[in-house]
């Protein structure tokens, strides 16, 4: 009995049409696709984008070049050197992060205790020429000054995760 | 000179230009490649002496179906040419010898009083050359046709039983009819029941 | 006006004949090129929709240029021939491909009047002409000297063959119906409207033709031949540039050829629908386009080219000793046991004219 069910069932192509009744319904449904440039998807405070170094409101650097971030980077893509400035404070003389390197794990920005280093929400960035993939200390700097609005409403979104 | 005898003549050469290169080029595919263009032209001069059906069935049976299978073999084959060409001088007078009797044959065939016919008038453009051969097939001589299959379907059993091999009997293969009769509920079992709570905790 | 007809005049007659058959051959020919390439379009955008995506919509409005920058694209990369490789045959084999499936289309009945070839075994010339698509597949395997490729064509090759036999009975059901192999006289054995179509007494015929005909094309589900996830791409691993797309020329082609085929034979080719409707064909304007015509081929070919791209979004890749399963124990069974059944309907239609309804 079950032997002619079958029979019935596969030359009637039933489960063939069946699937086709599938993608066939599917064509007719709204389209989910987000046109990029002109649309863009909801983006979380916590997304790891593009590294930037922020400053203190008075303007002073925050790094303190306690090397927790060199340490903690898993793809060793941050060298940091660093000097004891005139005023007797540990500052970075040089920041790098290799943006080929990195993995963008977020690890340093974990690891910073003065929340110099963060990940930003900008990801829309790209390099023209060879060497521009290594970001200094004051490109770094720079970034940082440049989005320290959303930066600092990111964490602020964030802080009761934390 | 009209169209017709044109393209008579582009193909009578094409057939013969590729029929010499059936045997005088070096490379197996590429012979049984010319091997097809040979079929091809005489199948266009069939179907120019409105013979329509059997010069499209030479191009259905010969080229679509013998000629894949035969080049399969070939590309299947590291077939060593030099090998082959070992015996040439060797066999070449016997080679002379049977070539000269079967065109002294063709040509005295040619010659016989069997094909001193005049030429028939040109059909009319209706005329089905299927019909025709159809209805002689399967009236006149209907037993004839009927003996040809049979002998070709022992000839296809004898060409199974020859080729098949009797395989251990552990052998393991995929029945894929039985795979495609697999319903779920062969395969998965759902077992209800209750939740347990482990004995430590 | 009258210079030129001078000059045509002053033209010898085979010239003639050939320059209006060459003119012809380019009347079929550029539109079907262009089919071809906004068939492709048609297929991302349908696939596309049904995985809920937009598909193709840069270039140009809605996408609609998409085809063309394709084209210009693979006219200006570099045709590689792989070092090893027999460069005759693999230059030759794209154009082997190709060729029949532009070939075939001289038989095609596009109206009453529109036919290249107005042949007695058309029928069997269009089964001739497609059996030789698998060549290109096979001297594209085999010339490249690549695994992939030869695997390719070996699995190609016993695939068409086999599907051949399925497709050729489903046809001679559809000629012991009209009674004849002339395409334009299969097509006017099914005039008198929608109920006449073979497509209803044959429509397990039907079926099975299509199904033969999708993996005749290695389309999907039956497109191992190119199983990208095994074989990389199959024969065509190692063309590149205009080469590639003389195989992706001749295999969308050959799609339209089956659906055309499949809508000429069972859906009544160039015939209206509608036929014996009269109060639809006598509407002022837009009767005519409920009349016989050309657009009706077409949109009959337009559902079986759907068909196939619907296929395509829904069905996974079979295996191969499914494949061969499907082609030689159900396909060619149940097409003998129609085309038995059919031919008992019609002997008994026969003795019963020749008896005057007698029995009855």
């Amino acid at each position: 009995m079950s032997y002619i069910g079958h029979l019935i069932k596969s030359f009637t192509l039933f489960e063939l049409l069946k699937g086709l009744s599938i993608t066939g319904r599917r064509l007719f449904s709204p389209k989910v696709t987000i046109q990029y440039p002109e649309e863009k998807t909801p983006i979380s405070p916590r997304f790891r984008g593009h590294h930037a170094l922020r400053r203190y409101p008075n303007g002073e650097e925050r790094c303190i070049a306690c090397k927790l971030c060199e340490a903690a980077c898993p793809a060793l893509a941050i060298t940091i050197e660093l000097e004891e400035r005139d005023d007797g404070s540990r500052r970075t003389t040089q920041y790098d992060i290799d943006m080929f390197k990195c993995i963008y794990c977020g690890f340093c920005e974990e690891a910073c205790p003065v929340d110099a280093i963060v990940e930003t929400r900008i990801f829309e960035y790209h390099f023209e020429k060879q060497g521009e993939n290594i970001m200094t200390k004051e490109k770094l700097l720079a970034f940082g000054d440049k989005y320290e609005e959303s930066i600092a409403l990111d964490r602020v979104a964030d802080a009761p995760y934390r | 000179m009209g169209f017709e005898q044109i393209i008579f003549y582009l193909f009578a050469t094409a057939l013969i230009m590729s029929a010499v290169s059936v045997v005088t080029v070096r490379n197996p595919v590429l012979a049984a490649l010319f091997l097809i263009a040979a079929f091809f032209s005489s199948s266009a001069i069939w179907i120019m002496l409105e013979a329509e059906f059997l010069g499209v069935v030479l191009v259905l049976v010969y080229v679509g179906a013998v000629m894949v299978l035969f080049l399969f073999v070939i590309m299947m084959l590291d077939i060593n040419t030099d090998l082959l060409r070992e015996g040439f001088m060797r066999y070449l007078p016997i080679g002379l010898l049977i070539a000269v009797v079967i065109a002294a044959e063709m040509i005295l065939v040619m010659m016989s009083k069997v094909f001193d016919k005049p030429i028939p008038a040109p059909l009319p453009a209706n005329h089905s050359n299927t019909e025709a051969l159809g209805e002689v097939l399967y009236t006149q001589y209907v037993y004839p046709f009927e003996i040809a299959a049979v002998i070709l379907l022992v000839a296809i059993v004898a060409a199974i039983v020859l080729a098949h091999r009797k395989r251990p009997i552990n052998t393991k293969s995929q029945k894929p009819g039985e795979q495609v009769r697999v319903k779920s509920s062969d395969r998965l079992r759902i077992i209800k029941m209750d939740a347990e709570k482990r004995a430590g905790s | 006006m009258d210079t030129l007809t001078a000059i045509w005049g002053s033209v010898p007659e085979f010239l003639q004949t050939f320059i209006i058959i060459l003119l012809k051959i380019v009347a079929i020919l550029l539109p079907l090129i262009l089919a071809v390439a906004y068939t492709t379009y048609a297929e991302r955008k349908v696939i596309g929709y049904m995985q809920v995506r937009l598909g193709p919509n840069r270039v140009g409005p809605k996408g609609w240029l998409q085809p063309i920058a394709d084209v210009v694209k693979l006219m200006f990369k570099e045709v590689i021939v792989p070092s090893q490789a027999n460069r005759f045959v693999f230059l030759l084999a794209p154009v082997i491909a190709l060729a029949p499936a532009f070939v075939a289309w001289s038989v095609i009945p596009f109206s009453n009047t529109m036919i290249l070839a107005d042949i007695n075994v058309g029928l069997l010339f269009i089964l001739a002409i497609t059996s030789l698509d698998v060549f290109g597949i096979i001297l594209a395997g085999w010339a490249s000297n690549s695994k992939y490729a030869i695997l390719s064509a070996m699995r190609a090759g016993a695939q068409v063959v086999s599907y051949e036999i399925a497709m050729g009975f489903a046809l001679v059901g559809v000629l012991m119906f009209a009674g004849s192999l002339n395409l334009n006289e299969i097509v006017k054995a099914q005039s008198g409207g929608i109920t006449q179509w073979f497509a209803w007494p044959l429509f397990g015929l039907l079926v099975v033709f299509f199904i033969a005909g999708v993996a005749e094309t290695n389309r999907a589900p039956f497109d191992v031949a190119e199983g990208e996830s095994e074989i990389v791409a199959g024969f065509h691993v190692e063309y590149s540039g205009m080469a590639f797309a003389l195989f992706f020329l001749g295999e969308y082609a050959n799609m339209l050829m089956v659906s055309v085929i499949a809508a000429i034979l069972f859906c009544g080719g160039w015939l209206s629908p509608f036929e014996g409707v009269d109060w639809l064909i006598n509407l002022p304007y837009v009767g005519v386009l409920f009349g016989h015509g050309v657009h009706w081929l077409l949109l009959k070919t337009a559902f079986f080219i759907f068909l196939y791209l619907w296929f395509r979004a829904t069905f996974p890749r079979y295996r191969y000793d499914q494949i061969m399963r499907l082609g030689w124990k159900v396909l060619i069974p149940v097409t003998l046991v129609y085309i038995f059944a059919e031919g008992i309907y019609i002997g008994w239609k026969m003795w019963q004219a020749s008896h005057g309804g007698g029995l009855t």
